[in-house]
């Protein structure tokens, strides 16, 4: 017997609560927005500058203890975060160290590493140090800039080539989607305070990437039953499209999280935080291409009929001679 | 109905060969690696020892022996990202050009009286002339002095530029020279970290040049960033210098144009010198350990180029009886008396040489100077076992991902689903084997990447599957289904990647890092799996509709 996410035939009315759905869109990503801008997002080393240290040890040792050593160092703002995960032996204790750029500093000084590696050593003379990453205030600055760039010509190249080979109004009910993803993302990592590094605007774009994926499958659907089912409602037309590709949507996100999960369990600490807000993005995406993008094309609505020029699309003057 | 052409079938046949042999190597990376270290080995020196033969014997040379590599984040090793301080140079240029300015205007004496260099910005050559009616003359002169620029975007510009202001010349490189000599820089700046890193042995090391003036370094297995800077970072720049006094002031008034620098061998004293270098040490073309002939000490003898050699005669014809210095970076190794002039263009530096420190300043002198400073901007060390760790826990995550996804396809689609699933196997083997083949870098994003494919990598089959369940309800007939299923679903397949791939192509562009390893990675296991899903799945299932010619099919 086969395992069926979806019966064979399904006619679910995706516009039924269009207006709660695109509401409680919109509502997620203002409350993002919010969280946000009041709680900030944390930046890892790659955009603010500074130092982390990662120390393994066989004993366990209390954060107070890495805190106490530390603090005659004067570093300043220093962070000590416990990692656990499940790869992990019995008897390894990890801690990530996180110092602060140091003020006025240009570059990465090692006599401060060389002082934090010795002030940690007094708790346990056996730790050791498996990675050490510092980075300096100019290149953050340069990171944050480019990574910005990244998202941008991501969206705009997406913007084109949808355009080209569909129609605007196409265009837009994806970016718009894109746009909801990536916002919805970023609150999500505000309110958990998860790391935001270099790895998460990979990730970011990798949702990009995943959602607009999952929307141009039915856009392509819809596409096709546009021409097949030229009379029809674009409403029903947009249904009849969600329908029949609801079972593919449903298999590949479902073999992608579990490809996901997989990783997310056994994959080790050190690129949670990226599986993770891909992980993220696989949901919200597959959401966003049903629920955001396609009201989005309702909304401004889409040329139906190509043999006559365009009727009534606003201009009332189009079938005057002049 | 379902026709594949012979052609077509021995190519989609070969390809997956292809990408299964070059995959394959990867399976015993340590004897590959032994087998490719011994082959570089003997390559270079010529000589095969017994260590050599025994790996060499290790791994048939028939088969393909390319790797993936494994980055920095998988294997252990250390990072820098450093800054070149192009700039620096304007100023040694600027410097060399005073003795030839002056000359010129020495010319011009009854024009512009007497003439005197400023002190002026970094970069910039300032004289003073007595009679500034003379400027326009002293500018045309010094304009004569410059050189057409010699790059693509400069023609017809001068290195040059010149121009008076009230009773100041003053002297810059024009533009189109200054990116000209940020470009040398670079190179040079480049060449010599590479040389110098090279000189530690290390497998693979990544040297490249980034944007205007950044360097990015790594080099797997070496023990921290700091390791590597001290390896990359003592600079060497050996200047000569003519000598004005001793003092043990340190802070003693010295005239403009002059300098103060400690000595090396004696505490509390100091030479003061003239600013302006005679000769450098990117005039050296050689440098030696070598012991004196009367005292058998340790000295290291060097010998400059043309240019050089005539500088260091002149000076020296000129100055019989007066000491100059050697300087090695800021500090005077020895000042000695120049007892006749040195023409042939070779000299030796004694110092408190032992036997370890003359071979080891030999080294430096030859690997040449630094151009310009270098300040690091980030720098990264990854421990080995840290590196394992994450392969064991990635090879572990795709196993069980793999695994579960195949369960899931066959569970959902039955016989089609294990076509699907061998797919996707060949599909991984594929991603190695054009890893392997363009000599990626598989990083630890990278690996999260594929393992993402995994995931992903059903998606076209998915969705031919998918349309040929709906082609059954209504076409006729079961082979029917499958040509319109694979027909149709094509379009939406297309779209799809490419607009995944797009995303691929720009992390690729601007990321740098972890997320280009990323951006591999996925971009290449869109293409595979495309072909995996579209071709060999379709060769599959054709293949077996042919044996079996089922009268229904079930999806």
């Amino acid at each position: 017997m086969r395992l069926k996410l979806v019966p064979q035939d399904t006619n679910f009315d995706f516009f039924k609560y269009a207006k709660a759905t695109f509401g409680a869109s919109v509502v997620a990503m203002i409350l993002s927005i919010g969280i946000w801008l009041s709680m900030g997002l944390n930046f890892g080393i790659d955009f603010l500058g500074g130092t982390t240290i990662r120390t393994e040890s066989a004993q366990q040792i209390d954060v107070g203890a890495y805190r106490a050593v530390l603090e005659p160092l004067g570093l300043g703002d220093v962070t000590i975060t416990e990692v656990f995960d499940p790869t992990f032996a019995a008897d390894q204790n990890v801690a990530m160290v996180r110092i602060q750029a140091q003020e006025g500093a240009e570059s990465v000084t090692p006599e401060i590493i060389l002082a934090v590696e010795e002030a940690l050593r007094g708790l346990d003379p056996e730790m050791t140090f498996p990675s050490v990453e510092s980075v300096g205030p100019k290149v953050s600055g340069e990171l944050i800039q480019t990574a910005l760039l990244a998202v941008a010509a991501a969206l705009a190249a997406l913007l084109v080539y949808i355009w080209l080979r569909f129609e605007w109004q196409f265009s837009v009910g994806a970016i718009a989607a894109l746009v909801h993803d990536i916002v919805l993302t970023i609150g999500l990592f505000s309110l958990l305070q998860i790391r935001f590094d270099l790895a998460t605007i990979a990730a970011l774009l990798t949702i990009i990437g995943y959602s607009i994926n999952d929307t141009v499958v039915i856009f392509d659907r819809l596409r096709e039953n546009l021409i097949k089912y030229k009379q029809r409602a674009l409403r029903d037309v947009m249904n009849l499209s969600a329908n029949e590709t609801l079972s593919r949507t449903l298999m590949t996100s479902g073999t992608t999280l579990i490809a996901l999960i997989a990783l997310l369990v056994l994959g080790g600490d050190v690129i949670r935080g990226f599986v993770f807000a891909i992980f993220w993005g696989v949901i919200v995406g597959t959401y966003s291409s049903i629920y955001v993008a396609k009201n989005v094309v309702l909304m401004i609505g889409v040329k139906r009929d190509w043999s006559k020029p365009s009727s009534g699309g606003g201009t009332q003057f189009a079938d005057i001679d002049a | 109905m379902l026709q594949i052409p012979l052609w077509n079938r021995l190519f989609i046949i070969a390809v997956v060969l292809a990408g299964l042999a070059f995959a394959m190597p990867n399976l015993f990376y340590e004897r590959v690696e032994r087998y490719n270290d011994a082959l570089a080995e003997v390559e270079e020196t010529g000589v095969t020892s017994d260590a050599a033969a025994e790996a060499l014997s290790s791994w048939p040379s028939f088969l393909p022996s390319t790797l993936v590599n494994l980055g920095l984040d998988l294997r252990g090793g250390a990072h820098l990202l450093a800054e070149v301080s192009v700039a620096d140079v304007y100023e040694a240029r600027m410097d060399a050009l005073w003795p030839e300015v002056r000359d010129t205007l020495r010319d011009l004496r009854d024009t512009v009286g007497t003439i005197r260099r400023q002190d002026a910005p970094l970069g910039e050559l300032h004289v003073r002339v007595s009679q500034p009616e003379g400027l326009p003359e002293a500018v045309s002169a010094v304009r004569g002095l410059g050189q057409p620029v010699a790059s693509l975007t400069g023609v017809g510009a001068s290195t040059l530029d010149v121009r008076g202001e009230g009773d100041l010349l003053i002297v810059t490189l024009s533009e189109a020279e200054r990116e000209a000599t940020d470009d040398r820089t670079m190179q040079q700046s480049v060449e010599i970290v590479r040389r110098r890193v090279d000189e530690a042995g290390t497998r693979e090391p990544t040297i490249q040049r980034q944007g205007a003036d950044r360097i990015l370094i790594q080099v797997p297995g070496i023990g921290s960033a700091q390791e590597l800077k001290d390896l990359i970072g003592t600079t060497a720049r050996l200047t000569f210098h003519p000598v004005v006094g001793r003092t043990d002031d340190p802070q003693a008034d010295v005239a403009s144009r002059q300098m103060i620098l400690p000595s090396m061998d004696e505490e509390g004293t100091f030479y003061i010198l003239e600013q302006t270098p005679v000769v450098s040490g990117d005039d050296l073309v050689d440098s030696q350990p070598s012991f004196e002939q009367q005292s058998g000490l340790p000295v290291v003898t060097f010998r400059f180029n043309t240019t050089g050699a005539r500088a260091f005669g002149e000076y020296t014809a000129a100055n019989v009886g007066a000491p100059f210095a050697i300087v090695l970076d800021e500090e005077v190794i020895s000042a000695p008396v120049i007892r006749q002039a040195i023409t042939g263009g070779s000299g030796q530096i004694s110092g408190n040489f032992t036997v370890e420190s003359s071979t080891e300043l030999a080294v430096l002198l030859r690997a040449g100077a630094l151009p310009a400073e270098m300040t690091f901007l980030e720098e990264r060390t990854i421990g080995p076992e840290l590196g394992a760790d994450s392969i064991a826990a990635g090879e572990m995550a795709a196993l069980v991902a793999f695994a579960a996804v195949l369960v899931f396809m066959i569970a959902s689609y039955g016989l089609f689903g294990v076509f699907a699933s061998t797919a996707l196997i060949l599909n991984v083997g594929l991603i190695f084997g054009v890893l392997s083949l363009i000599g990626a870098t598989l990083t630890l994003p990278g690996i999260a990447g594929i393992v993402l494919t995994i995931g992903m990598a059903v998606d076209a089959n998915v969705l031919v599957f998918e349309r040929i369940r709906e082609e059954l309800k209504t076409a006729r007939g079961p082979a029917r289904a499958i040509e319109l299923g694979y027909e149709r679903a094509l379009s939406a397949i297309i779209d799809a990647n490419l607009t995944t791939f797009i995303i691929a192509v720009i992390l690729f562009a601007l990321g740098s890092g972890p997320v280009r390893g990323f951006s591999v990675t996925l971009g290449i296991g869109i293409m595979t799996s495309v072909f995996t899903a579209i071709y060999v799945t379709r060769l599959l299932i054709v293949t077996w509709f042919d044996r079996a010619r089922p009268k229904t099919i079930e999806v």
